[in-house]
């Protein structure tokens, strides 16, 4: 199962809801986001993880959001993989929580 | 190096300390470079959310509205009159010969300097926590960040739990912007508390502004708990266990838990700088070394708390004594500096006074299965293993043991995992269990960013 396997988020909107909202795919699937949002909250907005930890059983989610503890690297479809606490979400983006193709 | 007339000084850090070190130099004459990895200048305590978000600065930064909007006008004004360079969204990974490695959104590049000015500020002081590893723990700063940058909670019942003021601060916060806290668990006992108030009193309405948050608090908030652990399914956090300050068990419902103990200093890049170190008995970790103005080593100043933990104001001053001496040695024109020493000399009682009143806990009695190192999960057993093998020294735990090793190269394990080698080994004091020495990158760089300039 994926790490976003879970239906709800684990990120809970309490301010600045009147933004223009985003699309995004998160493991093939279209979901919605704000514009504003950073990756890491567009997907715990929809999911209550990030990714797998490569030594533990546990899925992440994040730990420090400054960039200082690089928990929160995510997978996309194509090219590098980024910092989700840094990283601007933006427009039809396409995010993994799981490696791409033969990684895993 | 840059030659020719004017010298280049490069600052790394945008916080109140880069800014304001930036204003010094541009008020000098200079033209500085200022590097920072967030989009807009502001650091963490001042961090503005991206573009099209309406909270006032009321709303964001409460009683310190004003010093942010002011240190934000001051950022932004010298960058429209191209008063200086700002490499926005940039980090710095290594520092070799006079040349800082930049790895910014369009690749990365080597940025030479004359001179440099580190303000790289600092981030939460974690003490492990059995179940510390699963999705849904972060750092109270982290909590504050998603608040402040994004107007969101990371939980729907969260628990904090530490030492410190951002720990009240932040349940203050959380609790005005309409998130549920459940818990404030402060690992300090109330009599420590009343032991740092003699420090404290060195800025009275920055200590009463504390009390009066504690008091809103009411019945969350509890004085000198012990954490046991978190107890969490494949989701994440479902409450946590501690002890209340007369050891009765208590069980606590929560999907999210925020950590920390005060915070500690960002020092890897004065390390590849070639600045000394020294251990720091009252906070318990190992900081740079620097004169009262934060001239560090050869054409290196630090300011901020990147070179200790002094707090916001305290780092708007540094920021602007650290300049001062660089324009000093440079030998040109450097404003009157006599109050800021004096400002600077009582912001660092009132931080004895904190230091003193919510003490780091030693982890050294952790139990074995705890995670360590929760980027690698190495665990405390297996980072007591290695001292049969390496003896009580960190750098030797590290190649053995993999704690610091990890992806966040030890920021968030290694003064735990000190204290623990230390006590395993029969030290006294995680000083003599040594000090882990840091190693480029200091940020992951992809590795055509090394190798495209490795003879640059």
């Amino acid at each position: 199962m994926s790490a976003a396997g879970h239906p709800a988020g684990r990120l809970v909107r309490l301010a600045e809801t009147n933004r223009a909202p985003m699309r995004f795919v998160l493991d093939g699937a279209e979901r919605q986001a704000l514009a504003g949002d950073t990756v890491l909250s567009a997907i715990l907005s929809v999911a209550p993880a990030l990714r797998h930890s490569e030594f533990g059983v546990e899925t992440r989610a994040g730990f420090c959001l400054m960039g200082a503890c690089q928990d929160c690297w995510v997978w996309q479809e194509e090219g590098p993989r980024i910092r989700a606490c840094s990283t601007p979400l933006t427009e039809g983006m396409r995010l993994l929580t799981d490696a791409p193709g033969d990684w895993s | 190096m840059s030659g020719g007339g004017t010298p280049r000084v490069v600052v790394v850090g945008a916080g109140p300390a880069g800014i304001r070190a930036a204003q010094t130099l541009v008020a000098a004459g200079l033209a500085p470079i200022v590097i920072d990895e967030a989009e807009r200048a502001g650091g963490q305590i001042y961090r503005r959310p991206p573009p099209g978000f309406t909270r006032p600065p009321e709303t964001l930064y409460g009683s310190e509205a004003s010093k942010a909007v002011a240190l934000h006008a001051a950022f932004d004004g010298m960058l429209a009159a191209g008063r200086l360079v700002h490499h926005a969204r940039s980090s710095v990974a290594a520092i070799a010969n006079g040349r800082l490695l930049v790895l910014g959104p369009a690749g990365s590049h080597w940025v030479a300097y004359d001179r440099l000015i580190l303000a790289t500020g600092a981030m939460d002081r974690i003490m492990p926590v059995p179940g510390w590893e699963n999705p849904g723990v972060y750092g109270l700063g982290a909590m504050q960040i998603a608040l402040k940058a994004q107007g969101a909670a990371l939980g729907r019942r969260i628990v904090l739990a530490g030492s410190g003021p951002l720990l009240t601060l932040l349940a203050v916060q959380l609790l005005k912007a309409g998130g549920e806290v459940a818990a404030v668990l402060d690992t300090s006992p109330m009599r420590r508390q009343l032991a740092g108030l003699g420090g404290l009193a060195a800025r009275p309405v920055f200590a009463l502004r504390g009390l009066a948050m504690r008091a809103r608090l009411a019945g969350l908030y509890h004085a000198g708990v012990r954490l046991d652990r978190i107890e969490a399914d494949a989701r994440g956090p479902v409450a946590i266990r501690w002890r209340d300050a007369a050891g009765q068990e208590r069980r606590t419902d929560c999907d999210a838990v925020g950590l920390g103990w005060h915070l500690r200093s960002e020092t890897r890049l004065a390390d590849l700088a070639g600045c000394d170190f020294a251990y720091d008995e009252s906070w318990r970790q190992w900081l740079p070394k620097a004169d009262e103005m934060g001239r560090a080593s050869a054409g290196v100043y630090l300011a901020g708390d990147g070179l200790r933990i002094l707090g916001a104001d305290a780092a708007e001053v540094a920021g602007r004594l650290a300049a001062a001496a660089c324009l000093q040695d440079l030998g040109l024109p450097a404003p009157d500096i006599a109050a800021d020493r004096r400002r600077l000399r009582r912001f660092i009682r009132f931080a004895d006074g904190i230091a003193q009143a919510f003490p780091w806990p030693s982890g050294a009695a952790l139990p074995d299965e705890t995670v360590i190192c929760r980027c690698e999960g190495v665990t405390a057993a297996e980072l007591r293993e290695t001292v049969d093998f390496g003896g009580g020294e960190v750098n030797r735990a590290k190649s053995l043991g993999r704690v610091g090793m990890g992806r966040c190269q030890g920021r968030y394990c290694e003064l735990a995992a000190a204290e623990i080698v230390a006590a395993c080994a029969g030290l006294g004091c995680a000083r003599e269990a040594g000090r882990l020495r840091a190693q480029a990158p200091v940020r992951p760089a992809p590795i055509g960013a090394l190798l495209e300039d490795a003879d640059g």
